[in-house]
């Protein structure tokens, strides 16, 4: 071959070379485009449909607090006022709503309401005991089909019987709206209450704490574990058939389907040792069970990432195997450690299916304060209020994902906190 | 004539099925700077990680023969090996201070062995290593920096601090220059000369040069044997064996 054409054959060559890097270039900036617009779109579904559900709509009500319908003097003592006869007022207020009623147009402005304005009326009177004998302006929670006619979400031009809200309702709601005696505030019922069967009331404080509580149980539970069994494996255990299959096993366990540990919870916490069914500890226990694999896994190889000269160099010192490890291993490892224990609660704070096998999907309506007592679980309640069949539900059920994937990225936070704050270079 | 410090008798170590050493035996004198020298791979470094164990480290590493450290027997079972590491210290060839502070290092040792009873003793003896290797000048003012912000050559003293620190009889030092320049290599060769008044020193090196500065015993190993051991003025200037010839002459290696 002679000299030119050699060259030639080089130069094209390298224009092909040059030419195939900048198409790969392309290739990955595509991806990665594509991969962003899929989050973007996701994000931007999940808010514009949930963003709502951090607005209630409240109705004015005019509430005659008269002593002989509340049953009650200006001087009852205040267990008496509890016992007050609350809902004769309401019923009054609502005869009294619009003048001039029918029944018939009043048993249809009652359902305007929410179920929970009795407590509502209630709770101002017990706060401001002086009211009695005088006439309030209250405001008070709208019904949940009131709620989404005025939000959009509900379409009114569909036949009657496929409305909730026939036409006399809805003239009276315009007649509201023209009125200026409805508006729409922050929904605080949404992060104060637990579950309910009536959406305008139905809020995560249930469930988050469910969370945080089965959290609390998977920490307690796997983080000591994890540790003691990944330095064991790490540093101390004889490098042999048992140690390897032990090893093997660990990342099989890492892949097995969550719901199996929900049945092995169903099956062996809850059958055989009793322990009492839908509460964040046996959640707990179960989803350590499922996380384990992954923290000791993160924790082996943030481990194995501490350089072994450290640990040749408290040895060569006459330190004890166990002093070089947990005077200089561990404590290097521990960034990497505890930002795999946040990484595995974070898959566990997400996990649904074996809460559902211990029963965490059960209908709770209060708030749990302990770690055996019946709770619901963040995913569980998105899960139920997808479910459901009132449309008040469904924006509901978005503004809760919402709720999940901060606490997500939070954590998540943490973790790259904790990273960059202690991990050490050299 | 001085005595026997080290005392190795056909040792031999296998790692899995290969065999590494054959059958070295070698005797080190007490206060003298012993160099071992040899090509990349020929045992020399398994050999010093012999004499304070720490091939325990490797799993497959199997060590038989003996070595007697003060007449006792290193190669056994029996051996405390925690005991051994503190009367032999040890100074690797990448400095690898804790990534603690100057005085934590040097700390380290005295205080897990128990040496000193309050703070101002364990100072004393921070201090005074820190002298002692040749160190205490340039950091006396920041003892509370990591001990990882020093330079390479002040690491490896803070290394040798370290070691000094539990008060050992031997240490053992494994091509401690190699990863220093010129400069620090210097510092460190007039530090091993006045280390060999107080301390018995084994020294891996592949700096001929350096062997022949800082060393008074030299051993020439080859493919995990023994060739050649002696004084160093003879070895450098009149081998008994031919491949020690060659060797030093630059011939191969």
């Amino acid at each position: 071959m002679n000299n030119s054409v050699a060259k030639e054959k080089i130069v094209s060559l390298r224009k092909k070379r040059s030419l195939e890097d900048m198409r790969f270039k392309y290739y990955g900036f595509t991806a990665m485009c594509l991969s962003l617009a899929v989050l973007v779109f996701l994000l931007y579904t999940i808010f514009s449909k949930g963003y709502t559900a951090f607005q209630k709509t409240i109705v004015l009500l005019e509430v005659d607090y008269n002593q002989e319908v509340l049953k009650l003097t200006p001087d009852s003592s205040d267990e008496e006022m509890e016992k007050g006869k609350f809902f004769r007022v309401k019923k009054q207020a609502i005869e009294n709503f619009f003048p001039d009623l029918s029944k018939s147009d009043i048993k249809l402005i009652k359902k305007l309401f929410s179920i929970n304005v009795d407590n509502e009326i209630k709770d101002y009177f017990l706060e401001n005991p002086e009211v009695i004998n005088t006439k309030q302006q209250i405001w008070v929670t709208a019904h949940s089909d009131v709620d989404q006619l005025l939000k959009g979400n509900s379409r009114r031009d569909v036949p009657e019987d496929r409305r909730k809200l026939n036409d006399i309702q809805l003239s009276y709601v315009d007649q509201l709206v023209e009125e200026n005696r409805v508006k729409q505030v922050f929904n605080n019922f949404f992060f104060t209450k637990a579950d309910s069967r009536h959406p305008e009331i139905a809020g995560v404080a249930g469930s988050f704490m469910g969370s945080l509580f089965t959290l609390f149980t998977v920490f307690i539970l796997s983080f000591p574990i994890a540790i003691g069994a990944s330095v064991y494996l790490e540093e101390f255990a004889p490098k042999n058939r048992i140690t390897e299959l032990i090893e093997v096993n660990i990342s099989n366990l890492a892949a097995v389907p969550s719901i199996v540990f929900g049945l092995l919870g169903l099956g062996v916490l809850l059958n055989v040792f009793g322990l009492p069914r839908s509460t964040p500890l046996v959640g707990g226990s179960v989803l350590a069970l499922m996380t384990l694999p992954t923290i000791i896994i993160a924790c082996r190889a943030s481990l194995k990432a501490v350089p072994p000269s450290i640990k040749e160099g408290a040895l060569a010192v006459g330190a004890t195997k166990t002093q070089a490890v947990f005077h200089h291993v561990v404590p290097l490892a521990l960034p990497g450690t505890l930002t795999g224990t946040i990484i595995g609660l974070a898959q566990a704070l997400g996990e649904t299916a074996p809460l559902i096998m211990i029963g965490m999907i059960a209908f709770i309506p209060n708030i749990p304060t302990g770690l055996t007592e019946p709770s619901a679980a963040l995913p569980v309640q998105i899960y139920l209020w997808v479910e459901s069949a009132e449309r008040g539900f469904q924006e509901k059920s978005a503004a809760a994902i919402m709720v999940i994937l901060i606490f997500l990225f939070m954590m998540n936070a943490i973790a790259v906190f904790l990273r960059n704050r202690f991990e050490r270079k050299w | 004539m001085s005595n026997s410090k080290i005392l190795a008798n056909g040792v031999d170590v296998y790692y899995g099925s290969k065999q590494a050493l054959f059958g070295i035996s070698m005797d080190i004198k007490e206060k003298e700077v012993t160099a071992l020298i040899g090509p990349s791979g020929c045992g020399k470094s398994t050999f010093l990680r012999c004499i304070n164990r720490m091939n325990d480290l490797i799993e497959i590493c199997k060590v038989s023969g003996s070595i007697k450290v003060d007449n006792e027997e290193i190669i056994s079972e029996k051996t405390d090996v925690v005991s051994l590491r503190s009367k032999i210290g040890m100074v690797f060839q990448k400095p690898n201070p804790f990534p603690k502070s100057i005085f934590d290092n040097v700390a380290y040792g005295p205080t897990i062995h128990g040496l000193v009873d309050s703070k101002n003793e364990l100072e004393e003896i921070v201090h005074s290593s820190l002298k002692k290797a040749g160190l205490f000048n340039e950091v006396k003012d920041r003892l509370n920096e990591p001990g990882t912000s020093l330079s390479g050559g002040q690491q490896q003293r803070l290394c040798i601090a370290r070691a000094i620190a539990v008060n050992p009889e031997i240490i053992l030092m494994d091509e401690p220059c190699s990863a220093l320049d010129p400069i620090a290599t210097a510092i460190i060769e007039e530090l091993i000369d006045e280390l060999r008044l107080n301390y018995t020193i084994v020294i891996v090196t592949h700096s001929m040069q350096q062997a022949a500065r800082v060393s008074q015993k030299t051993s020439f190993f080859h493919l995990g044997e023994l060739i050649e051991t002696g004084d160093t003025k003879k070895i450098f200037t009149n081998p008994d064996n031919s491949k020690t010839q060659d060797y030093i002459t630059g011939r191969f290696g």
